[in-house]
């Protein structure tokens, strides 16, 4: 085992805290918007479904165990100073988060080897977790973002490209359609994240992003931000409701997240997050002391 | 008031469920998933717990074994599609009453319902602890060498759900009404949607 220095110990315990934290208790806004979605329903199945949510909740906190049997693959997302003290070596220290917080919180064997189909049994494989990164010039601080990306929630997206006469249309047909044919065993209400751009690989990584913005945010560029409202409305319309029963909504929030395109190539990606949206938004500034963004009264 | 059916089921105890109903389970439950229908139905193995009247939970949990006593540390449900191909037989050969899952059933199932008087329900997914407290004990484990989430597990369960009939013994599909009602109001919902656009 490495030696780790005191401040990289003091680091890897606090991330490793924020997995645990992270499985086991929903985020403010996603709280919120789920008790909101509660007080839409009447039907009995819909209400019994919400309710058994709530309890569940609540109970994940009392016996300290996970939300959700799933897991997930964990998921950063770093937004980090060039002059972030543990620069070097952050990759490997967030690894040995995961590591710890596997048996310590505990968390489901998620890592599949592919090809060989083998399960690692420790929630570490070939670029697992997963991490994206992007830089911030002249600063010492680390913004990072936990997801545990479940399976039943990973299995609907979906990403093409099509061509530039399809328009946008097009676009939020294939949303859409997405999530009718393939949403409603991905644990609804969902949060559904679209991302624009020219290529699958663009696009699906901006989607991804979206799942992960505060629920209810607006991008800002006013048409982008009107199409995320006519798909709210629109997919709500749809009434899926709870675990696909039926219901008066279907999403939790659809973010859009857009960037230039190819002349003559249009693609469009959506990934999904399930009503369990284990995400967590926490920061270290230059003295390695975190703070929580996304939890109320979470100590890290 | 809640519904609450008690193992063994008989017939008349779920003549009346309608999709849509909230109901309970008392009693005794198995789980079984991917694998464990497979071996039931395909290789024809028997577990020693008895379906006829019982019920049967598709779902992997995880579990933890102290000393010689077994525990759910989380149970919640898997896709109940997964089990079409097995599950029409595996009503006619067991004599199961209530099957428990993620999501709606085919029509292979929805007709073996009605043949053999069945019913399937769904449970919360992401419910997992709701699922394991509601576990009394843990009677049974067969079929360890499946692997953890898809061993045989005979369970005793009090007031387990909210369970939601999604096929009763009419063969009314609750998923399948929904599928076309969700077509319809997408198709609806689009068509104003780019009017707006």
């Amino acid at each position: 085992m490495t030696n780790y220095t005191k401040e990289q110990e003091k680091f890897i315990s606090s991330v490793e805290r924020a997995l645990d934290i992270c499985a086991k208790q929903l985020p403010d806004d996603v709280v919120n918007r789920l008790k909101e979605m509660r007080e839409k329903e009447d039907s009995p199945s819909a209400l019994a479904f919400y309710d058994s949510y709530f309890t569940n909740l609540k109970k994940a906190v009392e016996l300290n165990r996970p939300i959700c049997q799933d897991t997930g693959v964990v998921n950063f997302y770093l937004k980090i100073g060039t002059r972030f003290p543990l620069i070097d070596d952050v990759e490997e220290l967030l690894t040995e988060a995961v590591r710890r917080a596997t048996s310590s919180a505990p968390l489901r064997h998620n890592a599949v080897e592919t090809f060989i189909e083998k399960n690692t049994g420790t929630n570490l494989g070939t670029k697992v977790p997963y991490f994206e990164y992007e830089l911030i010039s002249n600063s010492d601080k680390l913004e990072l973002t936990i997801y545990l990306a479940g399976g039943g929630s990973s299995l609907p997206g979906r990403a093409t490209v099509m061509v530039p006469s399809a328009g946008y249309g097009a676009i939020a047909e294939f949303v859409m359609d997405t999530m009718v044919n393939y949403g409603i065993n991905a644990c609804p209400p969902l949060v559904v994240g679209v991302g624009v751009g020219p290529c699958v690989a663009s696009s699906a990584r901006l989607a991804k992003k979206a799942t992960l913005r505060i629920l209810g945010s607006h991008n800002p560029i006013e048409k982008v931000a009107e199409m995320e409202k006519l798909l709210f409305t629109a997919l709500n319309d749809v009434g899926i409701g709870p675990q696909g029963l039926g219901g008066k909504e279907s999403v939790m929030a659809v973010h859009v997240e857009n960037m230039a395109r190819h002349p003559s190539s249009f693609g469009v990606a959506v990934a999904f997050g399930c009503w369990a949206h284990r995400r967590m938004n926490l920061s270290f500034d230059g003295s390695l002391t975190p703070i929580c963004h996304t939890h109320k009264g979470v100590e890290l | 008031m809640k519904k609450i059916l008690t193992t063994p089921i008989k017939e008349e105890d779920i003549s009346s469920l309608k999709i849509g109903d909230v109901i309970y389970l008392t009693g005794t439950l198995v789980t079984a998933r991917d694998s464990g229908h497979k071996r039931r139905v395909v290789d024809g193995v028997i577990p020693s717990t008895s379906l006829e009247g019982g019920a049967v939970f598709h779902a992997g949990p995880i579990t933890k074994k102290d000393g010689d006593k077994w525990e759910i540390v989380a149970i919640g449900p898997t896709t109940s599609m997964r089990m079409e191909k097995y599950e029409s037989d595996f009503i006619k050969e067991t004599g199961v009453k209530l099957i428990i899952g993620k999501g709606g059933m085919g029509e292979k199932t929805t007709s073996a319902c009605k043949e053999y008087k069945a019913v399937h329900a769904v449970f919360p997914g992401g419910s997992a602890v709701v699922g394991a407290s509601q576990v009394e004990e843990v009677v049974e484990v067969e079929w360890l060498d499946l692997g953890m989430p898809e061993a045989f597990y005979t369970l005793k369960v009090k007031e387990f759900g909210p369970l939601i009939i999604s096929i009763d013994i009419d063969g009314h599909n609750l998923f399948e009404n929904n599928k076309i009602a969700f077509i319809d109001n997408k198709n609806k919902a689009l068509i104003s949607l780019k009017n707006n656009l």
